[in-house]
């Protein structure tokens, strides 16, 4: 070759127009940095991601906001629907009834309120004893007629209901019998079936002592009761701050139950990788044995050992219990990573610089364990979550009065037929948690591109 | 193969000692005794009953004369049932709980093998989203959620029929066992379907599919044959924690539905604080489990001959 190239001093020399090339560069992004911007254009996940802190607002700023107490109990407002407030005649409990003279039919004399009902019928010849009955649908026949609420004699044709009424549709059943003996097997003279639709009321003594009227003096006409946006359960307590107050405990369990077991089994598993050979080996068969314990079952004896003293909530016992079983998972994935981990060049060559231990964990093997961990961890919340719902629902979760979303779910199912929003709000709130969480697990795991990848 | 059958079997034994020593040291563990709940206890009675259940000798000799109980198959005698045995017990509930599962297990088979072949056949497509999305509900609302809801759902359709299409609750005839069943299926159901569905997923991609698509074989059996058969194999290796999970899973099911299984009757127990029927049907639950997935895995080993002598642990 004649020509040759003959380098200039310039050459080496910094370049003076820069724009052109940092405009030719991308600016440098961490690995970090990267996943948010892969996060970012995930839907799914990113709207999990805002479901998530708005829950956690809910939970943490939520009670300061809605200042009602999760215990306390309206006995005016009992298994009642969400409401921004119920309007309720005002009534006087002294009010004293007087039977009407001359009845026609089988009727309600005065107004039905959620107080009282008051029921009048002509006598009827030849009738020895009367059964009355409530239902809340049609009655289909002689065996469907709902809550027998009294037998009375056949001098008697007046009854004033107050049994647990409700602002809801009614069908009074009037059997006249001619017998007072046996009353179940007879056919009646006559059955009678009246619609009634009591009206939300209040006496004046509840509403004074609610703190709705300032005397109780001439007060009359219809006052607005407390507001109860997602409604009341069935002692009366408000569902709204209920929840919240369910929120802390059940999102602190599923929350710090992960957080704390990962940390240990992180340190567990790390240390056991590290060092390897017989300390491995027999810090992990340790490990293999606690995982091979059947999880549930565990926890519920578990639960029975630490066992709740009075006035204690239960809380601190299922997060022991969680943490015990559950660490094990960690360990073993954690292990495994860094028996990876430590065979990769770069920790080599941080060996070969003469970097300690403590240093090459903290700088080299800490960081890229670290997507491992958090993705696990966020599959790891919803399995809490479940297993806290899964005990309160069968009563070896948190103890009254604290709520729980699971313990919610449990008192709720008892009166699902009827009043279904008990059981909806907590199981809603448990099944949008999981969902999220579930969600944003997935978006972690595609955009930290682990190899665990998501099947979808 | 019969080497790893034999350190499969070998390490479920240990663990079965294990589980029954933790069970026993959990149980030991409770403040107080098992009898200090009943209170107003003649000291005369008392002390027959400690000498009864073995309370008053050493936790050591305690410790020993349980294993040695446990061997020979006897569970010892209920607290809060006078003259009843656990093992009693465990007869007489169990067959309704296995039977239950077994029905959950196959409908969560069979149609986490259907749905997920669907969505792998659709795939990106509307069916797929469709199950997809079915899937991800299933696995996100709790089991009780679910129990509870079929049940009302049972309830409406009886009511609209006018007729009792299926019984509500109780136990007796196959029709008792449905939906109680299918509730019960539904998490391993998602759960497979997902499993499924990435499983068919890869084999796609796999040589021998190029090569049946090559050669010119119809899709329908390249479908039927060289994927669906290949994509079912993972799908056993789950089954054991599958089991698992339905076995626990009864618990709730059998409380929403009553249905008289061991599961119901270990949940009354929990909350009577029934210890030898706690201790026992822990100790059962955790043998069986530890079988099931001992003899899954020792079946996957034979089917797939890929899986190689103690390669797996």
């Amino acid at each position: 070759m004649s020509h040759s190239y003959q380098p200039l001093s310039t050459d080496f020399s910094p370049a003076k127009d820069r724009s052109v090339v940092s405009g030719a560069i991308r600016p440098s992004r961490s690995y970090w940095q990267d996943a948010w911007a892969r996060l970012k254009h995930n839907r799914r996940a990113l709207i999990s991601l805002w479901i998530i802190l708005a829950l956690l607002a809910f939970t943490v700023v939520g009670p300061s906001l809605w200042r009602v107490d999760p215990s306390a109990q309206d006995l005016t407002q009992i298994s009642l629907g969400p409401s921004l407030g119920r309007k309720a005649l005002l009534i006087h409990s002294e009010d004293l009834w007087q039977p009407e003279p001359n009845i026609q039919a089988f009727a309600v004399i005065g107004t039905a309120t959620t107080e009282a009902v008051n029921l009048q019928w002509p006598a009827q010849p030849g009738a020895t004893s009367y059964r009355l009955f409530r239902h809340q649908h049609p009655p289909s026949g002689p065996l469907d007629l709902g809550l027998p609420l009294a037998t009375l004699d056949g001098q008697q044709t007046s009854y004033k209901d107050m049994l647990k009424l409700e602002a809801i549709g009614y069908y009074y059943s009037l059997l006249a019998q001619k017998s007072d003996t046996d009353l179940a097997s007879e056919t009646p003279l006559s059955t009678q079936t009246l619609t009634v639709n009591p009206q939300q009321a209040i006496t004046v003594q509840q509403a004074t002592d609610l703190g709705l009227l300032a005397t109780d003096t001439a007060a009359s006409g219809e006052i607005i009761l407390p507001a109860h946006p997602l409604g009341t359960d069935y002692l009366g307590r408000d569902m709204l701050s209920r929840l919240m107050r369910g929120a802390q405990t059940s999102l602190f369990i599923g929350i710090i139950a992960p957080v704390v077991f990962m940390l240990f089994g992180t340190f567990y598993g790390g240390i056991a990788g590290f060092i390897g050979g017989s300390t491995d080996r027999e810090m992990m068969r340790l490990a293999d044995f606690v995982l091979a314990l059947p999880f549930l079952l565990f926890m519920i004896l578990f639960k029975i050992m630490f066992g709740i003293g009075p006035g204690e909530s239960g809380v601190f016992p299922m997060l022991l219990a969680l943490i015990i079983l559950s660490w094990p998972t960690t360990a073993r994935l954690v292990r495994g990573q860094v028996m990876q981990i430590r065979k990769l060049p770069y920790i080599e060559a941080a060996k070969l610089l003469g970097g300690q231990p403590v240093y090459i964990i903290y700088r080299h093997m800490l960081p890229n364990l670290l997507n491992v961990v958090l993705v696990s961890l966020t599959f790891a919340i919803p399995t809490a979550i479940f297993t806290e719902a899964f005990l309160s629902f069968i009563g070896m979760g948190v103890v009254p009065p604290t709520p729980s979303w699971g313990s919610m779910c449990n008192d709720g199912i008892r009166n699902m037929l009827s009043h279904p929003h008990e059981l909806i709000f907590p199981a809603s709130f448990i099944s949008i948690t999981v969902l999220a969480f579930n969600l944003l697990g997935d978006g972690l795991r595609d955009s930290l591109d682990i190899k665990m990848r998501s099947s979808q | 193969m019969m080497q790893y059958a034999f350190k499969r079997i070998l390490s479920g034994i240990i663990t079965v000692w294990f589980i029954a020593t933790a069970t026993f040291a959990a149980m030991h563990a409770v403040p107080g005794d098992p009898l200090a709940s009943n209170k107003n206890l003649n000291p005369e009675i008392r002390q027959n009953l400690m000498e009864q259940y073995g309370l008053e000798k050493p936790l050591t000799t305690q410790y020993l004369l349980y294993m040695g109980n446990m061997l020979r198959g006897d569970f010892g005698i209920s607290f809060s049932e006078k003259n009843r045995r656990v093992n009693d017990i465990i007869r007489e509930h169990f067959p309704v709980s296995a039977l239950l599962g077994v029905l959950a297990i196959a409908i969560a088979g069979i149609g986490g093998i259907f749905w997920g072949a669907l969505t792998a056949l659709y795939r990106d497509r509307l069916p797929d989203a469709v199950i997809m999305f079915g899937v991800i509900l299933a696995i996100s609302v709790p089991s009780f959620v679910f129990a509870a809801f079929g049940q009302l759902l049972l309830l409406k359709i009886n009511n609209w029929l006018g007729i009792s299409l299926l019984p509500i609750a109780g136990w007796g005839s196959f029709s008792h066992m449905l939906m109680p069943a299918v509730v019960l299926g539904l998490s391993t159901l998602a759960y497979l379907t997902r499993l499924m569905r990435s499983s068919m997923l890869e084999v796609a991609g796999a040589d021998y599919m190029r090569t049946a698509k090559a050669k010119g074989l119809p899709p329908l059996r390249i479908f039927f044959k060289h994927q669906l058969r290949n994509a079912i194999l993972p799908l056993i290796s789950v089954l054991g924690p599958s089991i698992a999970a339905i076995t626990t899973g009864g618990f709730v099911v059998e409380m929403v539905f009553s249905i008289p299984g061991l599961g119901r009757y270990f949940v009354q127990a929990v909350q009577q604080l029934d210890y030898t029927v706690i201790m026992g049907t822990t100790v059962f639950y955790g043998a069986f489990l530890v079988l099931m997935v001992t003899a899954v895995d020792i079946l996957y080993g034979f089917i797939d001959p890929r899986i190689t002598v103690g390669g797996k642990q």
